[in-house]
């Protein structure tokens, strides 16, 4: 479902130069697949899947999914594919304060389909254990409660891939497992994909493919070296 | 979920800064809706009168415009006088006639004659048929002089040019609203409004003055509707008009009231009319003559004031003003004419309104008007700042709509919505505060300039020659020129909304 090849990605420095982050020669993810990325902070994790999402523009490289090289695609284009086909979770949930949770939900809909579908919304939000808290703010809502809307929305537009940016990190220990739970369930449920993306082993052991980054991005493997010399 | 939705929570979420803002930009257009206002209601409360069935007013030489705003406004001080045989030259025989009858000179001729009739017929006995036939000669001869010389026996000079001329006499208050000594016709024959072609009217049980009445006299007043509210007056009180000003002695004579006029908008509702006939009739009115001993027995004594029959000598009588109808194709002729003389002057009050509107208070109310547009620019400033500071905070907001999938150019268009909003909450919020505040005031403009103003009335067209902003209410160009400024002050932070770079925003 999505194959990366050779794909490279450098930042800007103050200096003038470029920081290399990302140096992928391969990587792929089949459909319904659920994958973790396992590696150090600061090793290209955010910003892999940021080229996935075309958030992020890469160097060069390529990448397909359902059979099309996103890579050709223009930003626009690339917009309102990442809006059907990619849910995102985000390490601090990223829900918008003046939204309840289900308009939350809706406006991830918003920016794919002319009509967001309500009732979808609202059963997702049922489906996350939130069917109570629909016009309940952010502000009201505990951080477990807040992830779990937050999940609800990556799903709003059926998307084919869903990427988790360290989904925990932010959660106490005591709801950490709920989310992990609920992420790999709503995926299989819905048959999407999953890369998730985190830098600890307890949640990464509950998924069958762990891949760690130093072993698929060499830059991240030079760094590895680098610092075990 | 629309855009604007997105727009209308995110202004809701920095509520008190965009309150803030939004009560920023209302003060601004509420300023300029106010100063439109009173740019309309200056501009009415001149045009008012312009069309009120008269094209020349007829005073004391002097200033033209200190005519115009005495005698048409009410307002400032009367120059002088004018002889009332002047107002005679505006009127056909018929009423030279009856005015003259009263006259001196007239009764000096009639007694002259009456003595010559007298000497001729004890002459008839004494002289020879010879000299009664030159007495005869001589006779017709004086006749044929009288008919020129004699100013009852003729026509006045510009009556064929004349539809009528109203006389007012000014100079008498009643509080601090003007007494106007005038004739029935006033009510009669002027019509106002904005075509000219509104009869005045009085109130139920009301009437207009009368030239005499059996029960009044001379004595009769309608009084505007401003003065009756103020002064509380009503059919069938009576009024003391005071002597040279509001503060001046109250003079003995009482004047009924027959009539309210109902509301017109014209300086008319701010003024109390008096049969001109009683306004001479008070002490000290008529003119005092050189020679003060009436020698025919036509000094103004206590029986006589209330005689229907008496006729007040035209010698003792002056006017301060006469409101003319001329025929157009005259009137500049006339104008010029009289002017010429040194008894008069005549002016057009349309000329002389416009010339202080464009003179005077035209370029104050541009400078008013620029003055709060430039309010307005600050309020969309303070608009722009408030978007802009708001960004910051606001990147990973941003950063997430577009992790959603919304394009560049949606986030461009939330942050330029949101502009528009508070550019038109604040806007309009400032014109209803504005109208409001002229419909809270209404009763004092009204009582001060005359004109009836309300909540849904509209700013008129600007004075300026462009076809469309001509044509409309200024109140109409607020609304686009608030999305103009909306837009101006919302590109920079929707620019700056379109440049945000998702992936550091989010790595935030």
């Amino acid at each position: 479902m999505l194959k990366i090849s050779d794909l490279k990605k450098s930042f800007a420095q103050p200096d003038g130069g470029r920081l290399e982050i990302l140096d992928i020669p391969s990587f792929q993810v089949d459909r319904g697949e659920q994958v973790v990325l396992l590696g150090r902070s600061g090793g290209g994790k955010t910003t892999l899947l940021h080229c996935i999402s075309g958030i992020a523009s890469i160097d060069s490289g390529k990448i397909y999914f359902l059979d099309q090289e996103l890579t050709q695609f223009s930003e626009p284009m690339w917009d309102r594919f990442r809006a059907s086909n990619i849910g995102y979770v985000f390490q601090t949930f990223n829900l918008l304060p003046a939204f309840t949770a289900l308009e939350n939900v809706l406006l991830g809909m918003s920016f794919a389909k002319d009509v967001p579908d309500q009732e979808y919304a609202s059963w997702l939000l049922e489906r996350v254990g939130l069917g109570h808290r629909l016009e309940h703010k952010p502000d009201q809502m505990s951080v477990g409660e807040q992830q779990r809307v937050a999940v609800a929305r990556a799903l709003a537009n059926r998307p084919r891939l869903l990427l988790a940016d360290e989904p925990t990190a932010n959660i106490d220990p005591a709801n950490q497992q709920g989310i992990v739970d609920l992420i790999k369930e709503t995926c299989s449920e819905f048959s999407v994909g999953l890369i998730l993306v985190t830098h600890t082993m307890e949640v990464a052991g509950q998924f069958d493919r762990i891949d760690n980054l130093e072993d698929i991005n060499l830059i991240a493997a030079e760094a590895d070296a680098g610092r075990d010399k | 979920m629309n855009l604007l939705t997105i727009a209308v929570r995110s202004i809701k979420q920095r509520l008190l800064s965009s309150s803030l803002t939004m009560i920023s930009m209302a003060l601004g257009v509420g300023l300029v809706v106010a100063v439109l206002a009173i740019f309309g209601i200056v501009q009415k409360s001149f045009n008012a009168n312009a069309t009120l069935g008269y094209n020349m007013v007829i005073g004391a030489k002097g200033g033209k415009l200190q005519l115009v705003l005495n005698s048409v406004y009410y307002l400032s001080e009367p120059i002088e006088n004018i002889p009332y045989d002047y107002y005679l030259e505006f009127q056909n025989q018929e009423v030279r006639e009856l005015e003259y009858s009263g006259s001196y000179s007239f009764k000096a001729v009639q007694h002259q004659q009456a003595a010559r009739t007298a000497l001729q017929a004890s002459g008839l006995a004494l002289n020879s048929p010879v000299g009664i036939l030159a007495a005869v000669a001589t006779d017709r001869i004086v006749e044929q002089q009288h008919e020129q010389l004699y100013p009852w026996k003729r026509e006045g000079k510009y009556s064929a040019f004349t539809d009528f001329a109203i006389p007012l006499c000014l100079g008498d208050y009643v509080g601090p609203y003007r007494a106007v000594g005038t004739t029935p016709e006033m009510f009669s024959l002027l019509k106002y409004g904005p075509q000219g072609d509104q009869p005045y009217e009085m109130n139920k049980g009301g009437r207009n003055i009368e030239q005499f009445d059996e029960e009044n006299g001379f004595f009769e007043a309608l009084v505007g509707s401003v003065v009756a509210e103020d002064r509380e007056l009503k059919v069938g009180d009576t009024i003391n008009p005071s002597h040279g000003s509001a503060e001046g002695d109250a003079h003995a004579t009482n004047f009924v009231v027959v009539g309210i006029l109902e509301p017109t908008g014209t300086p008319n509702d701010r003024a109390v009319f008096i049969n001109m006939e009683g306004f001479y009739r008070m002490s000290d009115h008529a003119k005092p003559l050189e020679n003060e001993e009436d020698i025919y027995g036509t000094n103004q004594i206590a029986h006589k004031i209330t005689d229907k029959d008496y006729v007040l000598p035209v010698e003792k009588r002056e006017i301060t003003a006469m409101l003319v109808r001329m025929d157009p194709l005259y009137s500049i002729g006339i104008e010029n004419q009289v002017n010429e003389g040194n008894t008069a002057q005549a002016v057009f009050p349309i000329t002389e309104i416009r010339r202080l509107l464009d003179y005077f208070v035209s370029p104050v109310q541009t400078l008013l008007l620029v003055l709060t547009v430039l309010i307005c620019f600050m309020s969309g400033v303070s608009i722009l700042v408030s978007i802009y500071n708001s960004m910051s905070d606001r990147r990973s907001e941003i950063a997430v709509f577009r992790a959603l999938g919304a394009r560049r150019g949606t986030v461009y268009n939330i942050v330029l919505l949101e502009s528009m909003v508070l550019s038109l909450v604040g806007g309009l919020t400032g014109i209803l505060g504005g109208h409001g505040l002229i419909a809270a005031f209404s009763g004092v403009i009204e009582a001060q300039t005359g004109v009836q103003i309300g909540f849904f009335d509209l700013a008129p067209p600007l004075p300026v020659p462009i076809p469309l902003l001509n044509s409309v209410s200024s109140e109409f160009l607020i609304i686009p020129g608030l999305i103009l400024l909306a837009i101006v002050v919302g590109f920079i932070p929707a620019t700056s909304a379109y440049k945000t770079d998702v992936s550091k925003a989010l790595g935030k």
